[in-house]
């Protein structure tokens, strides 16, 4: 979408007329095209077999460009890969929009195409969307709602309910670069930051650990909350008790320092771009090899395991070789005073 | 990385450990002044690696913690005035006051502000002039500094609409009013590290002196807490208490001179009032006559209403060391982060935070 620098969003964008089509024909259409969107009936209309995975999630963040991203890009990957957690291959998305009156339509045009950018990667669509503008104060610049199906191949059973003692806990890679990253760029924050997103579309990561085992009990993506919230989620749901070693778990030197300086733990804060696997203990190097040939895998290693002592609760055994229990996230972070 | 990693390395803990429980004898009980090394010892689950005859008790070096409800009801009377932005540290936008918090008044629309530095705060006045901008301040001997620059700033800069809550706390002070309290039996101090960069040791030597109380400042990593704990069980069993430096990186005996000086020139000592301890004397820092115009409380009539305090909640026993989060009630019970009935609950300093997250296993 090519638009003047500064043309802005008005409430007649939203308002189903002239300028709503428009918007779709010239903003929205180029970017997603494919025959099921640009038939632009009332409702996209599929085939599929086999068993459907479907979910969805808003997406609201300040800054709405950060370093490694944009909510375009965070709307689809954040909704592809709840998808993928359930070992679903994401097939088709909707995208709706809630603009603020007066958002720059040059920053839509680049939401757009990061968005176009990560379904493509992710190898899904986008079949059907909204647009809605309101009144100036009444959002914040824009909020996406995204929802997506899939398709899950046969034979997988994938749920946080699934752990079982003796299963081994696989991280994809170092934790609390989306997080720091977001905060770094806060208004008021000023800290110099190398910090990217981590913020990624996971669903290949995912297909190629399923190529490599049927072991593969749960995953999920540390989100908000952060890895230790999805630890104890898996504890919970599952019954057991997760044992992880505090050296065993991969965090950058730069996340590191910003998160010394701000008070914060790695442990909470958020991440877009990985997942945590729990599995058969038999199948664990096959996977780390496989998840290592990724790109978004790099980082792949083990950082405990599950067990039958203390369920319900994630216990983490310290540098110094004491152990202390990981709870979940409660309140929000906050950086310290002193 | 580096200067953190070289402090938390698990071969020279166990040699450290090892060192505490060789040497020690006698049954001491030390006193961690600041959140901060509260926070440490939990997190790294170093009382799960110091001997019996070590006892560690938490102090009440959290200034989220400390400041009093009628304080805190000032802060939110101020923000519920029209024309006014306050701004704060984001702690303290949790912390019940008598009836409400800051988060609460935000949500009844007043203009409430997080920030990270008293400059940001500064930066907010020079953008808003046509409002009051306050800054809650919040904090030991290490922020007093730093808001007393935002003064002398916004005096240089004629930044007429920017003021201060100042609700500062000196250590020190505190620590004598609790050796003469008699309430706590003590053997040694864990010395805050960040508050004695900027006022060095010297202030820590009427403890030794004056009450025979082992002294070593520290530093906020495992091996500067062990560390300590080491050089006070070194002190206690020679029987020499002293003071000494176990962070030598930070702190000196004379301090940051600059800091203490700019510190002097905006405000004096003056009486404040502590949660579970009451006024002491000395202990808070009030604005001088000649910066009079940006002390909120001479340019507000501030008016919050009678002081409520929390049914049930020790935060004060626990901050004077009398008692542990576990004694209380409503931990965990009643009181959790989510909801949390007294200040200990929602800074990640305080001593119930800190038990809350970090329990050991």
């Amino acid at each position: 979408m090519k638009v003047p620098e500064d043309e802005r969003i008005l409430l007649a964008h939203g308002s189903g007329g002239k300028l709503s089509h428009d918007l779709v024909e010239k903003g929205f259409l180029p970017s997603f095209d494919n025959p099921l969107l640009s038939r632009l009936d009332d409702s996209a209309v599929f085939d599929v077999k086999g068993r459907l995975a479907f979910t969805t999630d808003s997406y609201i963040v300040t800054p709405i460009f950060f370093a490694g991203g944009d909510i375009g890009k965070l709307a689809v990957c954040g909704t592809v890969n709840d998808l993928a957690m359930s070992g679903a291959t994401p097939l088709y998305l909707s995208t709706s929009f809630i603009i603020e009156e007066g958002f720059l339509l040059a920053d839509l045009a680049r939401i757009v195409t990061s968005i176009k950018q990560a379904v493509d990667e992710a190898g899904a669509k986008v079949v059907t969307g909204d647009t809605k503008v309101v009144n100036r104060g009444s959002a914040d610049g824009v909020f996406i709602n995204t929802a997506g199906v899939g398709v899950i191949p046969e034979g997988i059973d994938i749920s946080g309910s699934n752990a079982r003692a003796g299963d081994a806990v696989i991280l994809s890679g170092p934790i609390g670069e989306h997080g720091v990253a977001i905060m770094s760029e806060r208004e008021g924050l000023k800290f110099a930051s190398p910090v990217q997103s981590d913020c990624a579309p996971l669903n290949r990561l995912v297909s190629d650990m399923l190529d490599v085992s049927r072991e593969i009990h749960c995953l999920r993506d540390p989100t908000r909350g952060g890895l230790a919230t999805t630890l104890n989620e898996f504890a919970a749901q599952s019954g057991v008790g997760v044992l992880i070693r505090e050296d065993a778990i991969p965090v950058s030197d730069a996340v590191r320092a910003a998160c010394e300086m701000l008070g914060l733990d790695p442990l909470y804060v958020a991440n877009e771009g990985r997942l945590v696997a729990v599995v058969g203990p038999g199948d664990v190097e096959q996977l780390l090899d496989r998840m290592r040939a990724n790109k978004y895998g790099r980082g792949a290693a083990v950082i405990g395991e599950v067990t039958d002592d203390h369920p319900g609760k994630v216990v983490l055994r310290t540098t110094l070789g004491a152990s202390r229990i990981v709870d979940m996230l409660v309140g929000e972070l906050l950086p310290r005073i002193c | 990385m580096r200067f953190i990693d070289e402090y938390r390395d698990a071969a020279l803990a166990r040699t450290l450990v090892k060192r505490i429980n060789r040497h020690s004898t006698r049954p001491v009980r030390l006193m961690e002044f600041c959140g901060g090394h509260t926070v440490t010892i939990m997190k790294h689950g170093i009382r799960q690696l110091l001997p019996e005859t070590v006892e560690m008790l938490s102090g009440p070096g959290c200034p989220v913690c400390v400041t009093a409800n009628g304080d805190l009801d000032k802060a939110i009377a101020l923000a519920e005035q029209p024309g006014v932005i306050v701004t704060s540290f984001g702690d303290m936008l949790r912390v019940p006051g008598s009836r409400s918090s800051l988060q609460k008044a935000r949500a009844g629309g007043a203009d409430v502000r997080v920030v990270y530095s008293t400059l940001d705060a500064l930066e907010i006045a020079r953008d808003n002039r046509a409002k009051k901008v306050v800054f809650i301040g919040v904090g030991f001997e290490t922020t007093a500094p730093t808001i007393a620059a935002s003064v002398l700033k916004a005096d240089e800069e004629g930044v007429a609409n920017y003021c201060v809550l100042s609700l500062h706390k000196l250590c020190p002070p505190v620590i004598k009013a609790l050796l003469d309290s008699g309430e706590v039996k003590l053997n040694g101090l864990v010395c805050p590290g960040h508050v004695s960069s900027v006022i060095g040791s010297r202030p820590w030597e009427f403890a030794a002196h004056d009450y025979g109380i082992a002294c070593v400042v520290a530093g906020f990593e495992p091996l500067d807490v062990l560390q300590s704990v080491d050089m006070l069980v070194g002190q206690l069993e020679r029987g020499e208490p002293t003071v000494e430096i176990a962070y030598s990186r930070g702190v000196s005996r004379e301090g940051n001179t600059t800091a203490q000086k700019m510190m002097a020139r905006v405000f004096e000592p003056c009486p404040a009032s502590w949660r579970g301890m009451g006024s002491v004397p000395g202990s808070g820092l009030r604005f001088r006559e000649e910066y009079g115009k940006y002390d909120a409380e001479r340019v507000f009539d501030i008016d919050p209403g009678p002081t409520l305090e929390h049914k049930g909640c020790i935060c004060g026993d626990v901050l004077r060391g009398v008692k542990t989060p576990l004694d209380c009630k409503l931990f965990r019970v009643t009181c959790t982060p989510e909801h949390p009935v007294g200040p200990c609950m929602v800074s990640s300093e305080g001593s119930c935070a800190s038990y809350y997250h970090y329990e050991s296993a």
